[in-house]
């Protein structure tokens, strides 16, 4: 039998990345103490390189290949552009804050890289191996990227608590697959989805792997009843680390919601609804409720994480394109305010400071007011307040929850997101109302000012005119299905 | 002449515009410079939008001034706006208030000026947006826009407690606006994909899905009415803004509400309209007597204006729901009425306030010894609150019974306690602050109004006294659409 090579072209960006990653290692292992400049550098430039690779390849075709284990089409494109985008507002984000905590390492840059790796690669996973081949190299990276200060006893004990939880997770997720597998006989998604079409598999068995495989994607996207590692892990990890670990993860998060349950298990759709109904509204009274009572600002942008998460499994429950495209929709939208809102709590933060308590946000109309501005714009988006982004996204959100006929859960929606608001106008209540605790000047470098100014603006331009990124998450459900 | 221009757009952006240069002025070492733009702003604003009314052709019930223009296509959603004779009398108010406001505010506020009066000019943008949306996402977001600035301006410059009030204020009205989304989204759906507001006006619906509408949007409007029982927040709201916050507040933001019910309530859900109009009559009904006897009871100046400002909302929701071309339009004249009426007794506390840094009244007394001039308008405006003959809280009061009497004899008589109620308040208040023996040395120490403020009193008296005599000017404008209104409500959509 001939050996036929697969056609490596859809996984031209992940082989890039991966290539780029061991230049980032053996370059800063040459470059030396004083020039790790140069792997932050690279890192940008290869994130920049495989926005091209995936920008110049992309088509609305969905391609096949590695005998069907992986997938290119118009969402796993779009999904990557926005981590490749993500990823490095990270790390300029970051880079100060790192550099005054000496992890400006070359292990940084490469954990985060190799975490991008495996969200490329969970976001074009069209088989159940890769999928989890991609999610633990996201995990494992992650719970080293939360370990990087190894002398930091919060930190270290933030990643055992993920690194536990997380492994236990994982179980949970291949046990439900092995019973899939059972059932079906296969691990291809397209060869599920036809075997279960089939009807002759026994339903009971699909069902008990159903439930662990959703056990195991709420733990990962910190949906309740399965958060509890989150507000642990936000408030331990260096913030730089949360905001990565709050951004682009629930990108790939998204991409794997929709491989597993709406490729792979659509057919059950009727089983899984139920379920994610209670995830969304148990997440989003949890988070709501649960971070009014927090003084450390971290921990509550964790409870306010899980009850966003919920808000975004709710777009699944209508389960047609409409409410995909809307959670796809809210989960740019979310991870646009978390990269804002996470980059404002680090120019907040110094050598030898951390701006962990909402206390901290005192007076910042005095200290600053055009930071002030920005993240009291965020804060409303975040309680979804129009004419700001999150307020579309939720808007959207419901419409799909209401067009499946579930006029009660979008009341139930409404109301905890009244007592959201709540915590976030406490935070431009304390930026606005009260007076400055310190008055050390906010001096962030130039780039981050920038970037800064630009997503705070973003959030709100892309309120004013929502039709790109609505039209975009349109355009990739409706070429993916 | 102003076919095909953008009138509207330019009533709804100029001020928001102007109102972001002000802020870009920056910090206190600008002040001049912001209250000079300011000023000249707001009274651009006011000066665009006369043509509103100089165009306005009072013939025609249905929209005017349109401009339709797609805004994101994945939900059918349009920048739609256009005004008739409900709405348009109201953006005037609200272009004519905006310029008193920042006189009011403009030796009082000394500290972070750029923002006061930012916040105010870009408010009164956002307000004009809420009047002449004809699209329910674009209204929404105009609507809940509007919670911002007054957030801040309640948050910033208001009095002790002032965080209080104003996240009451700010929580109290989502929750409101929030169940409204959900029915908008409702109709959407019901409508086969469409947010227009012109549209749901002849969108059939049943009884139970009208009832539940009708309750969500009652909510968010009652809210901003604000209707007995959900009106706790605006007497603390009102005690704790700064004048200038609780002028606004009182002459235009409870005008959201209102419009609220005749924009949205009664064209689109008719039905449980008129099933519930009992409902809404007992709730107007207690607001105009039983506030009133709260007001009666008040220390506190503002909070006293504050509960007469709900007794007063409380006929213009009963004149909605009596149905006849009386109750309506009387309700309209009131709405209108109560903005100048609201604005000169906040404005008025405003001036005692500032001298003496005292709203009690107990502090006062003996006031008209030492400020004449100010007596004799705060006397005016007391007996305007009061309902005078040939002020104009007498119009609206008076066309409201009047469409009461049609209804039910019992409806007027308990409306028209508030002659006795109303008076009763205001003059006692009046009694105990302007007349008697000099109360104290502070009382002792006041000093007269100055010119501002005798400009910006003298405005508000000319309106008060114009429209209680002449009120034809207004009623002209808002004739045929009132009737077009009543047409509607009268045809069933089930």
């Amino acid at each position: 039998m001939d050996f036929l090579p697969p056609d490596f072209s859809p996984a031209y960006p992940e082989i890039f990345l991966l290539v780029m990653v061991c230049v980032v290692l053996l370059a800063d292992l040459v470059a030396g103490e004083n020039r790790r400049y140069i792997a932050y550098l690279l890192s940008q430039m290869a994130l920049f390189g495989c926005a091209l690779l995936t920008f110049i390849t992309f088509s609305a075709e969905t391609t096949y290949t590695f005998s069907g284990m992986f997938v290119d089409d118009a969402m796993a494109d779009i999904l990557k552009l926005m981590v490749y985008i993500t990823v490095a507002a990270v790390l300029v984000y970051s880079r100060s804050y790192i550099s005054v905590r000496g992890m400006f390492t070359g292990e940084f840059f490469s954990l985060v890289l190799f975490a991008t790796l495996g969200m490329m690669v969970m976001i074009s996973a069209s088989h159940f191996l890769t999928l989890y081949l991609g999610l633990e190299l996201l995990s494992l990276s992650l719970y080293a990227l939360v370990a990087l200060q190894r002398d930091n006893a919060t930190a270290t004990e933030a990643a055992m608590k993920f690194f536990v939880l997380g492994a236990l997770a994982s179980g949970f997720l291949l046990y439900g697959m092995s019973m899939v597998y059972g059932a079906t006989g296969s691990l291809h998604i397209a060869d599920i989805t036809q075997a279960i079409q089939s009807g002759v598999i026994s339903h009971e068995v699909l069902v008990v792997g159903l439930v662990f495989i959703v056990a195991g994607i709420s733990f990962k996207l910190s949906a309740a009843p399965f958060h509890m590692w989150a507000p642990d892990v936000y408030q331990g990890a260096p913030t730089a680390i949360t905001l990565f670990i709050g951004s682009a993860p629930k990108l790939a998060a998204f991409g794997f919601v929709m491989r597993l349950l709406v490729d792979g298990l659509g057919e059950m759709v009727a089983d899984w609804q139920g379920m994610l109904i209670i995830l969304a509204v148990m997440s989003m009274a949890v988070g709501n409720i649960a971070a009014i009572a927090q003084t450390n600002i971290k921990r509550m942008l964790a409870y306010s994480t899980i009850s966003h998460m919920g808000f975004l499994i709710l777009g699944f429950i209508s389960a047609d394109t409409n409410g995909y495209s809307s959670a796809m929709f809210y989960v740019i939208a979310y991870v646009l305010m978390t990269l804002g809102t996470f980059a404002i709590i680090m120019i907040l933060s110094r050598e030898g400071f951390e701006a962990e308590n909402i206390d901290d946000f005192k007076g910042l109309n005095k200290r600053n007011p055009w930071y002030a501005f920005v993240t009291m714009l965020l804060m409303l988006s975040m309680a979804g307040i129009p004419p700001m982004i999150g307020f579309y996204a939720k808007l959207s959100v419901l419409q799909a929850v209401l067009s499946a006929g579930f006029i009660w859960l979008a009341i139930v929606a409404v109301l905890l997101s009244v007592i959201g608001a709540f915590y976030y106008l406490r935070i431009v209540k304390l930026m606005y109302f009260d007076e400055p605790v310190s008055n050390e000047p906010i001096l962030p470098h130039g780039d981050v000012k920038v970037l800064i100014s630009v997503n705070g603006l973003a959030v709100i331009a892309l309120g004013i005119f929502p039709q790109m990124l609505m039209g975009l998450s349109l355009y990739a459900i409706q070429n993916s299905m | 002449m102003l076919l095909g221009f953008p009138l509207l757009s330019l009533v709804i952006w100029l001020p928001i515009l102007i109102g972001l240069l002000v802020f870009a002025t920056g910090g206190d070492r600008n002040a001049p410079m912001a209250r000079l733009i300011a000023i000249i702003g707001s009274v651009l604003g006011f000066l665009v939008a006369i043509p509103l009314y100089t165009q306005f052709d009072p013939a025609l019930s249905t929209m005017q001034f349109v401009e339709k223009h797609v805004w994101f296509e994945r939900f059918n959603v349009h920048y739609h706006l256009g005004v008739d004779g409900i709405s348009m009398p109201l953006i005037l108010l609200n272009c004519f208030i905006t310029p008193l406001v920042v006189m009011a505010g403009w030796e009082v506020i000394r500290e972070r000026v750029s923002q006061y009066m930012g916040a105010f000019l870009v408010m009164s943008g956002i307000v004009n947006g809420v009047f002449s949306s004809l699209d329910t996402i674009l209204f929404y977001t105009f609507w809940e826009a509007s919670l911002i600035p007054m957030f801040l301006i309640i948050g910033i410059w208001g009095g002790p407690n002032r965080v209080y009030a104003a996240i009451k204020f700010f929580l109290y009205t989502l929750l409101g606006s929030l169940l409204m989304l959900v029915a908008f989204i409702y109709l959407y759906q019901a409508s086969d994909g469409s947010f227009s507001i012109l549209d749901y006006h002849h969108l059939p619906l049943p009884i139970e899905p009208q009832i539940l509408i009708f309750l969500a949007f009652l909510l968010a409007f009652a809210v901003k009415v604000p209707m007995w029982p959900v009106h706790t927040w605006l007497p603390d709201a009102h005690v704790e803004a700064p004048t200038g916050g609780s002028v606004l507040l009182a002459a235009i933001l409870l005008k959201m509400g209102g419009y609220g019910f005749l924009r949205f309530s009664l064209p689109i859900v008719p039905d449980a309209s008129q099933y519930l109009a009992g409902m809404m009559i007992a709730l107007s009904l207690i607001a105009v007597v039983y506030i009133g006897l709260v007001a009666l009871m008040q220390v506190d100046m503002k909070k006293l204006i504050a509960y007469s400002s709900i007794a007063h909302m409380g006929f213009v929701t009963l004149g909605f729901f009596l149905f006849n071309a009386y109750g309506l339009e009387g309700a309209m004249v009131q709405m209108i009425s109560h903005g100048f009426i609201s604005a000169a007794m906040f404005l008025c506390v405003g001036v005692l306030y500032d001298r003496l840094h005292s709203r009690q009244i107990a502090d006062y007394g003996g006031v008209v010894n030492k400020m004449p001039v100010f007596a004799a308008f705060f006397m005016l405006f007391a007996m305007a609150n009061a309902g005078l003959p040939g002020t104009s809280g007498f119009v609206g009061e008076f066309m409201v019974i009047m469409g009461a009497v049609k209804v039910n004899f019992w409806y007027a008589f308990l409306a028209a306690t508030t002659l006795i109620f109303g008076a009763a308040y205001t003059l006692w208040l009046y009694k105990r602050v302007i007349f008697g023996e000099v109360a104290s040395p502070a009382v002792e120490g006041l000093k007269d109004i100055s010119k501002r403020e005798f400009a910006i009193l003298a405005i508000l008296a000319i309106s008060v006294l114009w429209l209680g005599v002449y009120p034809f000017p207004l009623t002209e404008v808002m004739h045929a659409t009132v009737n077009e209104l009543l047409m509607h409500v009268a045809n069933s959509k089930l």
